[in-house]
């Protein structure tokens, strides 16, 4: 252990720090905000020069936007039904905010703010509060029932009901906590293995043969960063479709 | 709708080699669109995705009982806070703790249930 001095420090890199200066730090204007608005301006920017050329053999730009714009939108129609483009904004809105916030987390220096329970608590406390609101909307009072199945025993109503309702609640915190854990693991994983590296190198010739194996393993998890980034914006999006549908058609 | 893609589609309709004629042009083409997606599933039909939860991202064991475990947690946390902020209020401290510690495990093990369940269960297929 040569490089006994150094501590493997994996979660200084979700720590918020101001930026833009005195601006920044006098409104705490965090670098989570500051990738979040980059998020925002690269999902606005996508569609917009994506939607420019208006060709009928599409570029690349537009097939781009063009699949992202279709395939979100038969997830809604699939999921939710036909009535599924009313939240076709709101569900493109939230996976391209998460998908943005997976994928610049990728980028050397950048902030995951995917990372942050905060965040993800928000994003799904929104969700548990529009799907609920759609379903008083649509169903009134009747939306209660859907805590009570249709032909279960009305002797179990005590024990079925206050399940049904924890479980109805536990869904934002499912929702956040399975996005939150799968950025943080990934990307301490990342820095733990990277630490390995480098302290491995420092501990001489055998020690810099050594250091190939978690090298070659932090590649491996890159591209493994890649495809959890994608699907878990994709499962954000889809359990939200699902429980749009929930509230639609109740049951 | 070439003749080898519909016997591979449908050995048990059309036997291998043999033209599609045997079944009737209203299947095919409702087969068809709803392949493509163009037409909702007929009744009793599941489309594709639902029921089984998330179709295309169940590709590793590990997601999967990654999220096994977060819906068994996340009912339990969300029970205990429950009884916790109840017991708080009503100034009963051990006893709606307990209660919902039961409740909470019990609705883990439906969310549990709900994820795996290949489809939903009989009672709760009727739309209101």
């Amino acid at each position: 252990m040569a490089a006994q001095g150094q501590a493997i420090d994996a979660l200084s890199q979700f720590t918020l720090t101001p930026v833009l200066g005195v601006v920044g730090s006098s409104v705490n204007f965090t670098q989570a905000n500051l990738f979040m608005v980059i998020a925002g301006a690269l999902t606005i920017g996508m569609l917009v020069l994506g939607a420019k050329p208006r060709a009928i053999v599409p570029g690349r730009m537009q097939a781009l936007a063009e699949l992202a714009y279709e395939n979100l939108l038969k997830m809604c129609t699939d999921q939710i039904g036909p009535e599924g483009r009313t939240y076709f904004p709101f569900v493109f809105t939230l996976f391209f905010f998460v998908l943005m916030g997976n994928l610049l987390g990728m980028l050397p220096f950048a902030f995951t703010y995917t990372s942050h329970i905060a965040v993800t608590m928000a994003l799904a406390i929104l969700v548990i509060t529009v799907v609920t609101v759609v379903a008083l909307r649509i169903h009134g009072l009747h939306f209660f029932s859907y805590f009570f199945p249709p032909g279960a025993p009305k002797a179990l109503a005590p024990l079925i009901i206050p399940v049904e309702v924890i479980s109805y609640l536990s869904r934002p915190l499912s929702l956040s906590v399975r996005l939150f854990a799968n950025m943080v693991a990934g990307h301490v994983m990342l820095k733990v293995f990277a630490t390995f590296v480098v302290m491995l190198a420092g501990a001489g010739t055998i020690g810099v043969i050594g250091a190939a194996a978690p090298l070659a393993l932090n590649v491996i998890l890159i591209g493994f960063e890649f495809l959890v980034a994608f699907l878990q914006a994709y499962v954000f999006a889809i359990l939200t479709c699902i429980y749009l549908h929930d509230s639609v058609h109740l049951h | 709708m070439s003749e080898e893609r519909d016997g591979t589609d449908r050995p048990r309709d059309v036997p291998q080699g043999a033209s599609p004629k045997g079944t009737s042009f209203e299947d095919r083409l409702h087969a068809a669109r709803r392949k493509q997606g163009l037409s909702a599933p007929r009744q009793g039909e599941e489309p594709e995705g639902r029921g089984v939860g998330l179709s295309p991202s169940q590709g590793s064991a590990l997601g999967m009982g990654m999220r096994v475990g977060i819906e068994l947690v996340s009912a339990l946390v969300v029970a205990v806070a429950i009884g916790w902020f109840l017991d708080g209020w009503l100034g009963t401290r051990p006893l709606f703790l307990i209660l919902f510690f039961l409740l909470g495990g019990a609705a883990g093990v439906a969310n549990v249930w709900r994820l795996v369940s290949p489809q939903k269960p009989p009672g709760r297929t009727g739309s209101d």
